[in-house]
């Protein structure tokens, strides 16, 4: 088992330290300057929709292996309201906090892998891979 | 990934750097749509910058270094914007597509194709201001010498009105064979779109059926425009109206029936709000208009006078239907 670094993000400025260990952790994998930027924006985007819409949650790294392939996953998890329509908030277009091109399709298309899995009432729990090339 | 086009780029950057002349800026120009057909994002773009300047320039100050990587910070969102707009783009195209398969789909179920009777000359235009047509013309002909025609408006357009207007066709279709009066088609038809039809929903319809053996015209109207009526004998115009309800608004409603006896040179002209609601600059069109012209194409066949008015009023709005334009001309000959 690798290490897994985490973060709890509970104010706005646990954002901007979610996307400092997440910059340090991709720098370390071996990601180039503009995947590492890719994987910060990602894990900004993600660390602030639970800062606005679950007031509370965590933010973990990890470097992963698997077989050849070298990556960082990333989990966003929260104990907030969950997702209502899932198919909604995927589709580009749609936007809560006027974000051009950001929100849920955009982190997908920054990483690799991207799952969700929510439960309104329970929370929501996001991970995402980025994989080194 | 982008090797080769930064490897090309590298080498137009440092001809640049040494000429700054306008033909290494034309053709970094086109260089740029390589860019964009390899799918580069913008902040690799930066990035490819980046590293051809680091090699171009032996001692780049680290802080112009590091300048490129706040730019890439920047363009990253820049690049989600530009893929969203992309796809956004495509799914547009998706929709316009699946409206103009609908928009054929509606014009195979609700076509109609105009009846020959004896001694009545038929002439009929119905344009949509949008794709789909809310107005509509249908005629059913039941025997050589009798002729039905529906000329139905929904209030309402696009897509969800053509839609119950396919309604309203089968429900003519159903008592095709049954000869039936406009007044108990009307009535039939208003219980149909009275239970089926959502409450904002409504139509108007006039509906007539010719009598060719006798001359007779016998119509009801539900909420339609009154049609124009014009007696060649009097050389003047009167409106042909009967009492009746939108279709949709109450399910016991009752339609007044009426009859008219057609002589040579007699025409009727049933037409939606379209062409009564025609806007000139001046506002509104009178139906005065209408009638002169009209009477100026009288001796034309009924086809040439519907094709003229339909010219003359969208002349007048400069050729921008503000709704569907739909008018029926029937006509006596001999």
């Amino acid at each position: 088992m690798e290490h897994r670094s985490s973060i709890e993000i509970n104010t706005e400025w646990d954002i901007v330290a979610a996307r400092q260990l997440g910059r340090n952790e991709a720098k370390s994998t071996g990601f180039g300057t503009v995947d590492q930027a890719r994987i910060t924006t990602a894990i900004s985007e993600l660390a602030r929709n639970i800062y606005l819409y679950a007031g509370k949650g965590r933010i973990e790294i990890q470097p992963i292996q698997v077989g050849q392939k070298t990556g960082l996953l990333i989990i966003a998890s929260d104990e907030g309201p969950g997702i209502s329509d899932l198919q909604k908030v995927m589709q580009d277009g749609y936007t809560t906090s006027g974000g051009l091109g950001a929100g849920m399709p955009g982190v997908k298309r920054l990483m690799d892998d991207f799952n969700v899995e929510t439960e309104v009432g329970v929370g929501t729990t996001i991970t995402a891979t980025k994989w080194l090339h | 990934m982008p090797q080769e086009a930064g490897k090309q780029y590298k080498q137009m950057l440092e001809n640049y750097l040494h000429s700054q002349g306008e033909e290494d800026l034309y053709l970094g120009q086109q260089f740029s749509r390589t860019f964009i057909e390899k799918n580069i994002a913008p902040e690799d773009v930066i990035s490819i910058h980046k590293t051809a300047i680091e090699e171009l320039i032996q001692d780049l100050p680290s802080d112009v270094n590091a300048s490129f990587d706040f730019l890439i910070e920047m363009m990253i969102h820049y690049g989600l914007a530009l893929r969203e707009h992309q796809s956004l783009i495509r799914k547009q195209e998706a929709i316009q597509t699946e409206m103009d398969i609908a928009v054929r789909v509606q014009n195979t179920l609700l076509q109609t194709t105009t009846p020959v009777v004896n001694g009545l000359d038929i002439g009929w235009i119905s344009k949509p201001s949008k794709q789909m047509n809310g107005d509509y013309v249908y005629f059913l002909n039941e025997t050589k010498d009798e002729v039905c025609l529906a000329v139905a408006d929904i209030i309402g357009k696009g897509m969800s009105a053509a839609m119950h207007m396919s309604m309203v066709k089968f429900g003519m279709d159903s008592l095709r064979y049954e000869q039936r009066s406009p007044s108990e088609v009307l009535s039939f038809i208003n219980k149909m779109v009275e239970k089926s039809i959502a409450d904002s929903m409504f139509i108007s319809m006039f509906y007539g059926k010719y009598d060719a053996e006798n001359s007779i015209f016998r119509h009801s109207s539900a909420g339609h425009e009154p049609a124009l009526f014009y007696r060649a004998s009097e050389d003047a115009f009167s409106l042909l109206e009967s009492k009746g309800l939108l279709l949709g608004v109450h399910d016991e409603a009752k339609y007044e029936e009426k009859t008219v006896r057609l002589e040579e040179g007699d025409f009727v002209a049933i037409m939606t709000d379209g062409v009564t609601e025609t806007r000139t600059e001046q506002g509104f069109i009178e139906m005065d208009v209408i009638e002169k012209l009209l009477c100026k194409a009288r001796s034309e066949s009924a086809q040439e006078m519907v094709d003229y008015l339909f010219s003359e009023l969208s002349k007048m709005q400069n050729y921008e239907l503000h709704d569907d334009f739909t008018l029926v001309i029937l006509k006596k000959t001999k």
